[in-house]
């Protein structure tokens, strides 16, 4: 069966918009992806006719938002093959699901001057400030991976960067600057070897591929709800349950208790141990018909459709002059997130012209400074494709930087 | 297209040919700036009697067109003059595209007017004044109160 993107994007609403006069052209789902109506509908329908507060009242409207709440985490142990759901943490974003793992697995591992932490050059700071925090706590010592020309994890001193002295290594699975996609196996096999954990940065890829938790083989990953169809205010960290089980709470507060006196706590057994106070729960939901509706067309056939308009758009941006790709530009290892320069052109500028045409792009650093700083740059333009994009999207984009040159050149 | 009010012949001027860049010797005072969402940044030196302000920075034609226009302006001023120019352009920034600029006072800098009408770029505009004004308080030159920067 052929992926009828037609069909797809009759689902979303706002792909209907005009902007500034011309049809949406909307490029940035790295950034936030839009939202179908089902997703839509489940919050509403929630809202109206379910709204209660989870986990603690005995009445009907709790009851009934409490499975909701929870069967959007079993749907999400499904999505990802979690062993059980109660591997799955419900946080507020990716941001706050790093956070979390190096507050309490840093505390559980009780780093102290010696210990390594092992990150990349590549993160968003989101994977950065939190172990650069710990590290200060702790006196641990931050290492990091370099990048490749070609936009690659440069793995070469692998040896040497994860030893002995590594606790934690921290990367990202799929870039969201350079698109690549990172082949962790060897890390984490290295990281195993020497005893260290591994967490998975999963913001980009969970979104667009078949993501395995127990055939990738990471011990945490993190992923957020509005760059896969859901709302913002919902992410997820998923542990080993094990791990989970030994590691003390991040925030405290209601539902993450087992008993409270005024001389001390104890402590819920995960995932309730670390969800303190109310929970996003419509939003949770939300996320729950987020990952119905994806798994419904299939994960492989949308990262296909996604590789397809990938290899379209490397093509298409490769043949106009002037433009310089930042990351790998086969579509091979890359997911469909395409970072680039337009000579002599400040992205600022390029995206403010793009956007007269309808055409939303994101431009900056992208909150991924090293990345830029690493290809000399302080900022890119970047184009990224979802489910919805068609090839011509990728046309208009291509029309709106021969517009971009026509003011500048 | 809405974009001409942005994108005026004056400004794109300024950003393909700027006026004064490249940063020189002697100064009195320096200020680095930075806007954090977009990583722009620009240094700004200025000579504490304003017979030079010196910048270099890494940036978008808003805020690179800005400092060649600053430095149009504001060089060879006393600090009275530039305090009334620097307050002018601050608040034509402010004004969602509503002001009414003087020409006499602003110079090229009425050419911003437009950006006003674009809220995420009007920081891009006031980046080089903002570091200016820090430079010269660094220079012991006091150029006036400048509002809070709302945008």
């Amino acid at each position: 069966m052929t992926f009828d993107v037609a069909r797809v994007r009759a689902d979303f609403p706002i792909l209907s918009r005009e902007i500034n006069g011309h049809p949406l052209v909307y490029l940035d789902s790295a950034n936030t992806s839009q939202k179908p109506r089902q997703v839509l509908d489940a919050m509403r329908v929630h809202n109206e006719r379910h709204n209660g507060n989870v986990s603690r009242s005995v009445h009907t409207l709790g009851t009934e938002a409490t499975s909701a709440y929870e069967e959007a985490r079993a749907k999400i142990a499904a999505f990802i093959n979690a062993g059980t759901p109660d591997e799955i943490v419900f946080t507020k974003n990716s941001t706050e699901a790093l956070n979390l793992i190096a507050h309490s697995a840093g505390q559980m591992l009780a780093l102290k001057p010696g210990d390594e932490i092992v990150i990349s050059e590549m993160e968003h700071h989101s994977n950065i400030v939190p172990w650069q925090l710990l590290c200060e706590r702790t006196g641990a010592t931050l290492r990091w991976f370099g990048i490749t020309d070609d936009g690659r994890l440069d793995e070469s001193g692998i040896a040497d960067l994860i030893n002995e002295r590594t606790r934690l290594v921290s990367v990202v699975h799929m870039s969201n600057t350079l698109g690549t996609i990172n082949d962790v196996s060897g890390i984490i096999a290295r990281a195993h070897d020497v005893g260290a954990l591994v967490a998975l940065d999963c913001s980009q890829s969970v979104p667009h591929l078949p993501v395995d938790v127990r055939g990738l083989g990471a011990d945490f990953i993190a992923f957020t709800g509005h760059k896969m169809l859901g709302p913002t205010g919902i992410g997820v960290l998923w542990g080993r349950f094990d791990l989970l089980a030994k590691m003390p709470p991040f925030l405290g507060g209601g539902s993450m208790i087992e008993t409270v006196t005024m001389g001390g706590t104890t402590y819920a057994a995960p995932p309730a141990r670390f969800e303190a106070g109310t929970p996003p729960i419509a939003e949770a939901i939300g996320l729950g018909a987020a990952v119905d509706y994806l798994t419904g067309l299939g994960m492989a056939e949308i990262h296909q459709h996604e590789q397809d308009i990938t290899a379209y758009a490397l093509k298409t941006l490769i043949d106009v002059p002037g433009v310089r790709i930042f990351g790998p530009t086969t579509p091979e290892g890359r997911g469909g997130t395409v970072s680039f320069a337009v000579d002599g052109v400040h992205p600022h500028d390029v995206g403010q012209i793009l956007d007269a045409l309808g055409v939303e792009v994101r431009v900056g650093h992208h909150c991924a400074k090293p990345t830029c700083a690493r290809f000399g740059v302080p900022a890119m333009t970047r184009a990224s494709f979802y489910l919805y994009t068609t090839t011509d999207e990728i046309d208009a984009l291509a029309q709106g930087l021969d517009q971009v040159k026509k003011v500048f050149g | 297209m809405m974009l001409d009010s942005l994108y005026q012949e004056i400004i794109l001027d300024h950003y393909k040919h700027p006026h004064g860049r490249g940063l020189r010797d002697p100064y009195d005072g320096e200020a680095h700036h930075v806007n954090p969402t977009c990583g722009d940044e620009i240094t700004v030196r200025v000579a504490a009697d304003f017979s030079d302000i010196s910048y270099d920075g890494l940036g978008c034609s808003i805020s690179q067109a800005s400092a060649s226009v600053l430095h149009e302006l504001l060089v060879g001023r006393t600090s009275a003059e530039i305090a009334g120019i620097h307050e002018a352009f601050v608040e034509l920034m402010q004004g969602r595209g509503q002001g009414e600029p003087d020409e006499d006072v602003l110079g090229d800098a009425v050419a911003f007017a437009g950006v006003a009408r674009f809220p995420a770029r009007v920081k891009c505009a006031l980046l080089p004044w903002m570091a200016f004004k820090d430079a010269a308080a660094r220079a012991g030159v006091d150029v006036g109160a400048s509002p809070e920067v709302k945008a």
